[in-house]
């Protein structure tokens, strides 16, 4: 390697280096501003202290851990597993049966793809109301069940799919919704991986549709109670940062389960 | 015979499969869209309203802070997107190098940020970019600064916060998308160039970028749309402050309508105006990235 080509890739890994580090001290400092009392993480105190289980009981005193846990949980896994369970099926269907007035369809529901949520999310509170399931996880969760990304984003990831495992579980005489189920699926494997990361962290970390929709303390989640907690007027940071770190667990374990089909995931939608 | 029931079978699939789908639509999407444009139209507070005709576009161009809420939302637009996008291409450029080491590692701490939990990082950034905070000390430290940047009580710098806080979120994620568009480029062509002798910079500008094009639109549309909903931070870092520098067309939306005595048909008229925001430029990006086509 000649010198300027060494220099060159010393740069590369030198700015590589430094976004990293930008991009995981953050982390670094949530765990350790955990251990610390809130004086000392206002006052950027960077190392390790001891008021993690202080923190973590005044957590606890504080708001009803447990229950914001189970509400996030529940309409985060519903949500997921109810978008992934209606959206794959648009997309598959979308890309294996084609008809021009279909085709047409899909082409439309592509333009309301920049509709953002704000126009939609005053009407939306209405007729929630209306129903009379403000204040429930089924409100919460229904607007989102059918996604256009998602619906988009199988679709792409369908043209992989081979086309000779369909026609032979046809000739095997498999009905259409086998083949999606029994055929489909398993060989979708991380394209659902990829879909179930990024539907996961979208329902977990959802904080406006919550924050209108849930309106008592016992129903509300994880997101919406903690960011109240920054919001007054002396913020106890170090019990804060504990309860972030708690919140930020789900999406972190089910990043790292599902991380190599999410590259492998991405890379089939793009082809 | 059994071809016309064939394509009957199909017909009934094809609808099968994506009904569900389209129902949920229709009622969550489509539905409340025509009513808030009919909203839009409508004047009054609460529930008690009645037909204002023109009123509320004419009241939109006379609210100052409309006004304000739309320049700061294009700002954040017009410097995070492009900042947020070259970031991740070039990251991907320089992970995409099969010689380099650590890939793994880059990869996932450069993707880590979008996986924390939108509390976490709006908490973080706040206390880190407190005024005797941890950004402050280091800044101090390395000489960057002779004061301390009041980063949350100063307008400009608000903004700045809120910029950096939306870029550190998501460049990584846009750079997977990246990534995994590169994986499909043939290797040769990149050894080929090289042995041509076309430099590294020239490399990227003339050969990453032209392939890599439908995938740019992709996420600068989706970057668009998300930077010009921006909720979730200014409500959760600077509360739309100071004095309304960080208001973004979302938070007033939801001011307009929660906070505020609700005026439903002027909220609708403002989450209107991003609807014709988003659509125009959809499409200009669209008609940018067709037009260099043929020169690609």
């Amino acid at each position: 390697m000649s010198a300027a080509a060494m220099i060159r890739r010393g740069i590369v890994y030198l700015l590589l280096s430094i976004a990293a580090f930008v991009s995981i001290f953050p982390f670094y400092w949530m765990v350790v501003g955990a251990t610390n009392k809130s004086a000392d993480v206002v006052t950027g105190k960077a190392t390790i202290g001891g008021e993690l289980f202080a923190n973590l009981a005044t957590l606890f005193a504080t708001i009803d851990v447990p229950r914001i846990f189970y509400n996030s949980a529940v309409i985060a896994v519903l949500g997921t597993v109810l978008t992934l369970a209606v959206s794959s099926l648009a997309g598959y269907g979308f890309e294996m049966f084609r008809s021009r007035f279909r085709e047409r369809l899909f082409a439309l529901m592509l333009l309301f793809l920049s509709i953002p949520f704000a126009a939609v999310m005053v009407p939306l509170f209405v007729m929630m109301s209306s129903a009379h399931i403000v204040n429930s996880f089924a409100a919460v969760i229904l607007p989102g069940i059918s996604s256009i990304f998602i619906i988009f984003y199988f679709r792409q990831a369908t043209k992989a799919f081979p086309s000779e495992l369909r026609d032979a579980a046809r000739v095997d005489g498999l009905k259409e919704w086998q083949i999606f189920l029994f055929v489909y699926l398993p060989v979708m494997r991380s394209t659902y991986a990829a879909a179930t990361i990024i539907v996961f962290m979208g329902n977990w970390n959802n904080y406006l549709w919550p924050l209108i929709v849930l309106n008592t303390a016992e129903n509300k989640t994880t997101t919406l109670i903690i960011s109240a907690l920054t919001s007054a007027y002396v913020p106890d940071y170090g019990m804060i940062l504990v309860g972030t770190v708690l919140a930020t667990l789900p999406t972190l374990i089910i990043f790292f389960l599902l991380q190599r089909q999410f590259v492998e995931g991405l890379l089939g939608s793009v082809k | 015979m059994a071809q016309a029931k064939l394509a009957r079978s199909e017909q009934i699939n094809g609808w099968a499969f994506i009904a569900p789908a389209m129902v949920l639509l229709g009622i969550f999407l489509i539905y409340p869209i025509i009513w808030s444009l009919w909203m839009s139209f409508q004047v009054g507070k609460g529930m008690n309203f009645s037909f204002g005709g023109f009123a509320n576009i004419v009241r939109l161009t006379k609210d100052p802070v409309f006004l304000r809420a739309l320049g700061n939302t294009c700002i954040f637009f017009v410097v995070q997107v492009p900042i947020m996008i070259v970031l991740a291409l070039l990251f991907a450029a320089a992970l995409n190098d099969a010689s380099l080491r650590f890939r793994g590692f880059y990869r996932t701490a450069i993707f880590l940020p979008c996986v924390t939990s939108l509390i976490a990082y709006s908490t973080l950034f706040k206390s880190m970019f407190a005024q005797d905070g941890v950004v402050n000390k280091a800044m101090l430290f390395l000489h960057m600064t002779a004061t301390p940047i009041p980063w949350l009580q100063d307008p400009f710098w608000a903004k700045v916060l809120i910029i950096l806080a939306i870029t550190w979120r998501w460049t990584g994620y846009n750079m997977v998308f990246y990534l995994a568009a590169l994986q499909n480029i043939d290797r040769s062509i990149y050894e080929a160039a090289r042995i041509d002798g076309v430099p590294a910079w020239a490399r990227f500008t003339q050969i990453t970028i032209p392939l890599l094009k439908p995938v740019i639109l992709f996420t600068t549309i989706i970057s668009t749309i998300g930077t010009l909903q921006l909720f979730d931070e200014v409500n959760n870092i600077t509360v739309g402050g100071p004095s309304d520098s960080t208001l973004t067309l979302s938070l007033y939306i939801y001011n307009l309508t929660f906070r505020f005595m609700p005026s439903f048909g002027y909220s609708a008229t403002v989450s209107w105006s991003i609807v014709v925001i988003v659509a125009i430029l959809s499409f200009l990006q669209f008609l940018i990235a067709r037009d260099r086509k043929p020169a690609a």
